[in-house]
């Protein structure tokens, strides 16, 4: 289908399938099977200037926005959503810095990451997920800036990347609303990496604990004023999840790929698999569920780039949609593939397993599914 | 250090046709591609402005379309791109086309390495590069495999023969050719698209270059093709029969007669 994308997308996406098919393909099922981080990977997508779609102009960047990042997280996605998820979670680290950040702050740091020094976003803890507002992490006003002290868990590119940002109370009572952000260097002393998880899919992204005993960052690092921290992450992840259905879309898309390709070169009763009406009415069914997905995903991040006030619905919708198809048409690809596509010499129970994480990161399809609940109640679902 | 990247538009294939009544390439249908040697020749290049700055021009001989070549050599990291392009040097030989390159070398100014792939994928005779340096009357280096060292005054670089490599020393400018062990060429980036698109390809002929009518196309040639065909295939198959190990003394009888064994 045609989604009129301007030349400068086109140019975007193609490139990120040409590095996708060139250099993440021949690599992906053994990034998958150690669990290793694609730096070699990471420093291809910065050569071919990835990392600038999503910084603005004026700090070396291309000035891209929520739909250019989709292009490329989506193609990459296709051939490996655990790459992807190295490049998304960058940008996911960079957009408090994007939207909140001084001059200063901008000017030291987004060039960098247009370069190509990866970033994280660090929230969520032991004892809190999706309630987001019980983190325990605080920072402490000390001579010279904030001591961070506590510990963050599931971070994606934790321990690789240069640059994070990390939520942190400095108003221990006032809850969520004493919450702040704070950009902490790789290498600042009292911080340092705990586990690092062994996970069921997105294999080759980096996902570890951020361990902060009195690390102390100056008051230069704090984003925005103090106690706005949960405000920016509640925009930060409306703002955000349109890349994971983009993500979802990807892995979809390349699930229905190779299902497509699976069932017309197997033979059974004496003709290809895809010859069979019920395994035609599977493959149109994916088929169609992925094209909706896309639709929908870039219609969300249109809306995020026309500059829209309030996009927390149509994003979550995004998100929720094409992550649930995701998982069905990567099992149902699996399922039609039979035997071969349980089998690890094919793509399929990778994109299977990589599929799953995107109903549950980024806000839980169900919490979502609260959130949009509670939208629809309050526009009387007038549409 | 001044780079100069010489290229050449091919058609993407290694399985060409002929047509029969034409003896011509078939050329329909099939995209061009920069020559596969050259862009060995052209990631060379642009690594050493990588390393040492300076600039990397590439230049081809070739019809308008090959413009398009050059538009994406610089989105692989070329600074500049000249093309020449004129009527008058069609069906030039390799004589003739290094003649031409030469001129248009000596018109860009002063350069430091002249880069070339070993040779091309559809002539493929790996003249172009050695006969660029004799008329350039500076040394040359073919086969390389590595640069060893790169200094403003000498190169030192690895080239392959037959038996195994030599390590050759020169002074600059020299004219190296390049086989495809020398580095893997890169992709092209967002910024270098960019760039390549907004370029201004300057397109030179006989008169702008100031070349001698005489020595360039086929009027500067002195092999003229006088004819391309396809080899006849000649494939005989026999099939053995019988017992397995009748089978087996049959054929080392065969090999035997043949003096292959």
């Amino acid at each position: 289908m045609d989604y009129f994308l301007t030349e400068q997308q086109k140019t975007i996406k193609n490139l990120a399938r040409r590095i996708a098919e060139e250099k993440i393909l021949p690599v992906r099922a053994e990034l998958d099977e150690k669990e290793e981080f694609p730096w070699a990977i990471m420093k291809e997508l910065a050569n071919a200037d990835m990392f600038r779609v999503f910084v603005p102009k004026e700090y070396d960047g291309l000035g891209g926005g929520c739909l250019e990042l989709a292009l490329v997280v989506e193609e990459l996605s296709r051939i490996c959503s655990g790459v992807a998820v190295g490049y998304a979670a960058t940008a996911l680290g960079s957009f408090t810095l994007i939207g909140y950040g001084t001059e200063e702050q901008k000017k030291k740091y987004l060039p960098a990451i247009a370069g190509g020094k990866l970033a994280a976003f660090a929230l969520t803890e032991p004892t809190a997920g999706s309630d987001a507002g019980a983190i325990r992490t605080t920072a402490d006003k000390v001579e010279g800036g904030y001591a961070l002290n506590g510990t963050k868990q599931f971070i994606t590119n934790g321990g690789e990347a240069d640059i994070y940002t990390v939520i942190a109370l400095t108003d221990k009572s006032k809850g969520p609303r004493g919450a702040s952000a704070f950009l902490v260097e790789k290498g600042t002393p009292g911080f340092t990496f705990g586990k690092k998880e062994k996970k069921m899919g997105i294999r080759a992204s980096a996902t570890r604990e951020l361990v902060f005993r009195n690390c102390v960052v100056p008051e230069t690092n704090m984003i925005d004023k103090p106690g706005r921290g949960f405000i920016m992450v509640m925009k930060l992840l409306d703002l955000s999840r349109p890349g994971v259905g983009a993500q979802a879309v990807g892995v979809a898309q390349g699930a229905l790929e190779a299902a497509v390709a699976y069932t017309e070169q197997r033979i059974q009763f004496g003709q290809p698999l895809a010859n069979l009406p019920v395994v035609q009415d599977m493959l149109a069914e994916m088929a169609i569920q992925v094209e909706a997905a896309r639709a929908l995903v870039y219609a969300a991040a249109r809306v995020v780039d026309s500059g829209a006030y309030d996009y927390t619905e149509s994003s979550a919708m995004a998100k929720v949609f094409a992550s649930d198809v995701a998982m069905k048409v990567t099992t149902d690809a699996v399922q039609v593939c039979g035997g071969a596509g349980y089998m690890k010499d094919y793509p399929l129970e990778k994109m299977m397993r990589d599929a799953k994480i995107t109903q549950i990161y980024e806000g839980s399809n169900q919490v979502l599914r609260n959130a949009i609940a509670n939208d629809l109640r309050k526009r009387k679902a007038k549409a | 250090m001044n780079v100069v990247v010489c290229l050449k538009q091919v058609p993407g294939t290694t399985d060409v046709k002929i047509d029969p009544q034409t003896n011509n390439l078939i050329r329909s249908g099939i995209p061009n591609i920069i020559n596969p040697f050259d862009t060995y020749a052209l990631e060379e290049g642009v690594r050493i402005k990588d390393r040492c700055g300076g600039k990397v021009t590439v230049t081809s001989m070739g019809p308008p379309q090959a413009e398009q070549m050059l538009r994406e050599a610089i989105s692989l990291g070329a600074d500049e791109a000249v093309l020449l392009s004129d009527r008058e040097f069609a069906g030039a030989d390799t004589w003739a086309t290094a003649y031409t390159l030469a001129v248009a070398i000596k018109k860009l100014g002063q350069f430091d390495i002249v880069i070339c792939g070993r040779q091309t994928l559809d002539g493929d005779t790996g003249q172009v590069g050695p006969e660029l340096a004799e008329m350039l009357d500076i040394p040359l280096v073919a086969y390389v495999s590595k640069i060893e060292e790169l200094t403003a005054q000498r190169i030192q670089a690895r080239r392959m023969i037959d038996e195994g490599h030599e390590v050759i020393e020169s002074p600059l400018p020299v004219v190296i050719t390049v086989t495809k062990e020398i580095n893997v060429p890169r992709l092209p980036s967002l910024r270098g698209i960019a760039r390549s698109q907004s370029a201004v390809i300057p397109v030179w002929n006989t008169q702008q270059l100031g070349a001698d009518p005489s020595k360039v196309g086929l009027t500067g040639s002195f092999t003229k093709v006088v004819k391309i065909f396809f080899p006849q295939r000649v494939c005989q198959a026999e099939v053995f029969e019988g017992e397995l190990e009748a089978q087996v003394d049959r054929l080392l009888d065969r090999l035997k007669s043949a003096g292959l064994i």
